[in-house]
């Protein structure tokens, strides 16, 4: 019979912080660009250059650690990390390893058995390396500098997971905070946020650790799941094998669901960390900190409490337009203009979310503003246009933010609500469609739908359906 | 009079009264770089044709009135292990034999917009490492005084070149003695100001929380007028300080009564030539003549900052030169087996063995397992070293003493004991360490004629007592005749 | 070497090193691992030349552990300033020609390195 194994899994969360430039000189963060053209001496390592601290990444940095619940260092300072490889122009990566700027937090995630903390050991900052392209053609490697420098936070936990559903609860959590805190857009497949899983195996029971070994390259939630359940299995074979897991660094390919060790002989894995003497200490005032505690946003749980209690919105409409922070951003912007929480929750859930998806885009890309969404919904209400009308409308705006109103009286899309005017085509579809009125008139209350539908075909689709309803019904 | 005997100041003076033009004055360096340089060497580049364009240009703005400091026109050389955009720098290093900066350090832009003409890079031990200017990889300077002499190190080539008159003004760096050293084998000025003074931005690192880059000169007056043109904080530099009053020349007043000095009794033990420490305390006599207050004091742990200095600036060198690895510019071996051996082959065919030794002490104190033993235990003998000057500036404006125990030696007399050429910095290190601001002034010479130097060393921030204690020794010594 | 025996030649190294009294012995291991630190390759002669001056130079910094400095803070920065930031402003434009100028091999806007195996 085999024997009982406990998994226990530690995260390194790296996540690309959202500055608009380097941790440590004036190029931009922006992503794409020609190779190279985001770099100055500093990011490539240029003899006699010198690192000057963003302050934003510091206050990104605190704000983090304040959400997740840390201690915040007050007397900080940066350290070197040696080691030598292409993407890392100085050789040596600028870090922290022994005063990092968060210590001793948590994040509570929601499992089956209930709420669970998970431990945060610290949360670190430092530098992006570059980016390595295998050149086919001639068989060697291309740098390019353009990610050197970009600031990171390292998030690392405590070895408090149990299972692949904690880790993923755990990196959601992370995502949604620091999303809300406006410090990272944390998006996996773009690798502003990356996560390596330490994971080890220990008999039931026990209270002593195993073997860890550490697995790389995880750029989705699928990924990651997988590659734990791969680990597991792997080092439960060896455990049961009577082999030993040996500590290592693994890399997880996805395609092949395998990861492989990797190594280098030429690698000691001493890096020989110091403090950087080109980088002077941070010091964290009590009102600096003050200052971040105090612009903590509304995170998500509070506003889908909000929510509840102050717009009554059903729970799978709260939990829908809190996934991303954007989405509630513009939900609670658009109901502040028109009052309209459910209206605008629709729209947000329906048409905005398909629409997201059929252009592959993440909601912190919306174009549309609340003021134009708002008008929208005014001119359903207002019954000046209907909803189909309004739909199709909203796919412009949704692609080029254009301003519904002025887009109505442009194309002439305001609906026929006048019983009057729209009598005599009333009668005309009636005149025409003489089977669908018997039908009804027999009692097959459905052939209405034919005879409304006709009519607003005839009408161009600009008619009010409710008045053509109510018309059809006296006339029948 | 020859205007190659002008100091700085009084060539600038002269040019700007229409007596001297800026191309004659340049005219006459490379007149007598062509003439010395065979013997020489100071430096490692000449930039010949960038001078005689610059010259132009400082000539018509000072005609324009535009240019009016105290340096405008004066041609002046730069170390080279400082950038110079669109000039080879390589700190006389083959691993970076080809490197041509696209940017200025920040002490280079600020002398050439005070209307330098800079003539060229000067030669050094390469990456600094070294008191003699033999390990550059590109030829050893000579002693002007006496050619059979080193001119020190690491600043041989700037100091060499201002005392053989093939400049008028030369910058160096030190990290742990590298201008007050040279600048006392040659018999100029040469001041290392407080850490942070002088932006550090362009300057190719060697041991970054030591280097400080500062003037070579011929006067105490040159040296002041240099370090208020570089001096300031630098957006560039984190490590740059902020100070009030950047107008150092106002010191440069004859007057020393009351001032006190302090001569740290282990400065003047073993290992002390006789003629440096009769030249030394002599000068100690003089300012006591002049109103000073001397004393001899103990100074502690003085034994104990080679060892912390050779740990932390290795280790910080380790680091610091772990950039050059043939990828991004420099050299690169021609033949290799993939990243690694490219990576080792470069390196071990680019440096030299003093760089090599250095760069493996230094990562072998950073290893996993040595790091407390021996860096972090060297952090704190540094508290210590920092701690006995701050009390030793409770009761003193100046500490007085040699600033190396012999005079220039011979040619290949040091690198054969590298063990001896690291105990040469006793007297010059722990200032680095302290981050204090030193001087060192021409004090006579020994019965070879060779140049004795006489240091100074004040608190930090507190150049203007330094300047002042060292221009009134001048002053002296010029009125005697010396 | 691969990590492994590295560490555990370390870790004999470390051993060796804790005996107060020995003068420092420098083993063939130790140069070696150095070397793969810092990237550099000796040959013989030069690899005997740095064991000895590698040795000679942990004698003489060992002369720190005279003092006591159980009480003494490691001092990184020599003045006790704090706080040195720029603001999250772009400065630099595309400068690629200039950042490449220098470059001993370009392909494409890129540095060129063998084959990294990733």
């Amino acid at each position: 019979m085999a024997k009982e194994y406990e998994v226990v899994i530690g995260l390194e969360v790296h996540v690309e912080l959202a500055t608009k430039t380097k941790i440590f000189c004036g190029c931009s963060t922006a992503f794409g660009g020609a190779p190279n053209t985001h770099t100055c001496p500093v990011c490539t390592g240029m003899p006699g250059s010198l690192p000057v601290l963003n302050k934003q990444v510091v206050e990104y940095a605190m704000a983090v650690g304040v959400a997740t619940n840390c201690e915040i260092t007050r007397h900080g300072k940066f350290d070197r990390k040696n080691y030598f490889y292409p993407d890392n122009p100085q050789n040596y990566q600028i870090s922290q390893l022994y005063l990092p700027i968060c210590r001793n937090g948590y994040v509570e995630i929601e499992t089956e058995n209930g709420t669970k903390k998970i431990g945060i050991h610290e949360i670190h900052m430092e530098e992006d390396a570059g980016k390595l392209i295998h050149d086919e053609w001639d068989d060697v490697s291309l740098v390019d500098y353009n990610r050197s420098g970009v600031p990171l936070i390292e998030i690392v936990s405590e070895p408090d997971m149990r299972s692949a559903e904690e880790v993923i609860a755990y990196l959601e959590k992370l995502r949604m905070l620091i999303q809300y805190l406006g410090a990272s857009d944390c998006k996996l497949q773009e690798g502003s946020m990356r996560a390596d899983v330490n994971l080890s195996l220990r008999e039931k029971g026990t209270t002593e650790f195993g073997t860890r070994t550490e697995m790389k390259n995880l750029n989705s939630f699928t990924a990651i799941t997988h590659a734990i359940k791969g680990e597991i299995e792997r080092q439960s074979d060896l455990l049961e094998a009577g082999e030993k897991v040996v500590q290592e660094t693994r890399r997880w390919d996805d395609t092949k669901g395998e990861s492989y060790a990797m190594r280098s002989k030429e690698d000691a894995q001493d890096y020989r960390y110091f403090p950087d003497p080109d980088l002077i200490p941070i010091d964290i005032s009590e009102e600096w900190l003050e200052k971040v505690k105090a612009s903590q946003p509304e995170f998500r749980d509070a506003k889908k409490k909000r929510y509840a209690e102050e717009f009554g919105l059903p729970e799978y409409d709260i939990d829908q337009i809190t996934s991303e922070k954007a989405l509630a951003d513009i939900f609670e912007a658009t109901t502040a203009i028109c009052n309209q929480p459910k209206k605008v929750s629709n729209w947000l859930m329906v048409e905005t979310m398909r629409l997201l998806n059929a252009h592959e885009m993440d909601a912190s890309d919306i174009k549309f503003s609340a003021k134009h969404l708002a008008d929208l919904i005014g001119l359903v209400d207002q019954k000046i246009i209907n909803q189909p009308v309004a739909k199709e409308i909203f796919e412009h705006m949704f692609t080029d933010d254009v301003d519904p109103v002025a887009y109505v009286e442009e194309h002439g899309l305001k609906q026929e609500s006048d019983e009057g005017a729209l009598k005599a085509v009333v009668e005309k579809v009636m005149a025409d469609n003489p089977k669908s009125v018997a039908d009804y008139r027999g009692g097959k209350e459905k052939a209405i739908g034919a005879l409304v539908g006709q009519t607003m075909k005839a009408m161009g689709g600009k008619a009010d359906p409710a008045v053509v309803t109510k018309l059809l019904k006296e006339l029948l | 009079m020859d205007l190659l005997k002008y100091s700085a100041k009084e060539l600038s003076d002269k040019i700007k009264a229409g007596e001297v033009t800026v191309k004659e004055a340049v005219d006459a360096c490379f007149a007598n770089i062509d003439a010395k340089e065979e013997s020489v060497h100071a430096y490692i580049t000449i930039c010949r044709e960038e001078a005689y364009k610059k010259a132009e240009e400082v000539q018509k703005k000072i005609d324009a009135g535009e240019l009016t400091g105290p340096f405008a026109g004066v041609p002046v050389a730069i170390k080279d292990n400082m950038c110079t955009e669109g000039i080879l720098t390589t700190c006389a290093s083959k691993i970076l034999g080809n490197f041509v900066p696209t940017y200025s350090s920040e002490a280079v832009k600020k002398l050439e917009e005070a209307g330098v003409v800079v003539l060229g890079k000067t030669n050094m031990d390469e990456f600094a490492m070294g008191s003699t200017t033999e390990t550059s990889a590109f030829g050893v300077t000579r002693n002007p005084r006496n050619t059979e002499h080193v001119p020190g190190g690491s600043s041989g080539g700037s100091a060499a070149a201002v005392a053989a008159e093939e400049c008028f003004m030369a910058l160096g760096s030190d990290t742990g003695g590298s201008i007050r050293q040279p600048a006392s084998y040659c018999g100029v000025v040469g001041i290392k100001p407080t850490y942070g003074t002088v932006s550090r931005y362009g300057l190719v690192a060697y041991g970054s929380s030591l280097d400080q880059i500062g003037p070579l000169c011929k006067t105490v007056e040159d040296a002041a007028i240099t370090l208020s043109i570089i001096s300031g904080q630098d957006q560039k530099d984190s490590t740059s300080i902020p100070r009030n009053d950047l107008d150092f020349t106002k010191a440069l007043v004859e007057d020393v009564a009351g001032m006190k000095i302090g001569i740290p009794k282990a400065y003047f033990g073993e290992g002390l030539d006789a003629e440096v420490k009769d030249a030394v305390l002599a000068a100690a006599e003089a300012l006591k003549a002049k109103g000073a207050i001397v004393e001899e004091f103990d100074l502690d742990y003085v034994k104990y900052a080679i060892p912390a200095y050779y740990t932390i600036a290795d280790a910080e060198a380790s680091s610091n030169l772990e950039r050059f690895d043939g990828i991004k510019y420099g050299y690169r071996t021609e033949e290799f087996q993939g990243l690694h051996n490219m990576y080792k082959k470069t390196r071990s065919e680019g440096f030299g063995p003093e760089v090599k030794r250095r760069i493996m002490l230094g990562s072998f104190v950073l290893s996993s397992g040595y790091y407390d033993a021996y860096y972090l235990k060297a952090l704190r003998v540094k508290a210590l070293i920092k701690q006995a000057f701050d009390k030793a500036f409770e009761k003193y404006d100046v500490i007085l003493g040699p600033v190396a125990p012999t005079t220039a030696p011979k040619l290949g007399e040091s690198l054969s004991d590298p063990m001896k050429m690291y105990l040469g910095d006793i007297y010059t290190i722990a200032v680095n360490l302290a981050g204090l601001p030193g001087i060192s002034v021409p004090c006579g010479t020994d019965s070879k004629g060779m140049p004795i130097g006489l240091q100074l060393i004040a608190d930090c921030f507190n150049e203007n007592v330094l300047l002042q204690t060292a221009y009134t020794y001048e002053q002296m010594t010029k009125k005697g005749g010396n | 070497m691969d990590n492994a025996s590295c560490r555990v030649l370390w870790e004999a190294i470390c051993d060796n090193r804790k005996e107060p009294t020995m003068a420092n012995v420098i083993s063939d291991e130790t140069i070696e691992y150095v070397g793969i630190l810092a990237k550099l390759e000796l040959d013989d002669a030069q690899k005997e030349q740095a064991k000895k001056d590698l040795a000679e130079m942990l004698d003489y910094i060992d002369e720190l552990s005279e003092l006591d400095t159980s009480a003494v803070e490691p001092m990184s920065h020599v003045h006790p300033t704090c706080n040195f930031f720029r603001e999250d402003v772009v400065t630099n434009g595309d400068d690629r020609e200039n950042i490449l100028k220098n470059a001993p091999e370009e392909k494409e806007g890129a540095f060129v390195v063998p084959k990294t195996f990733d």
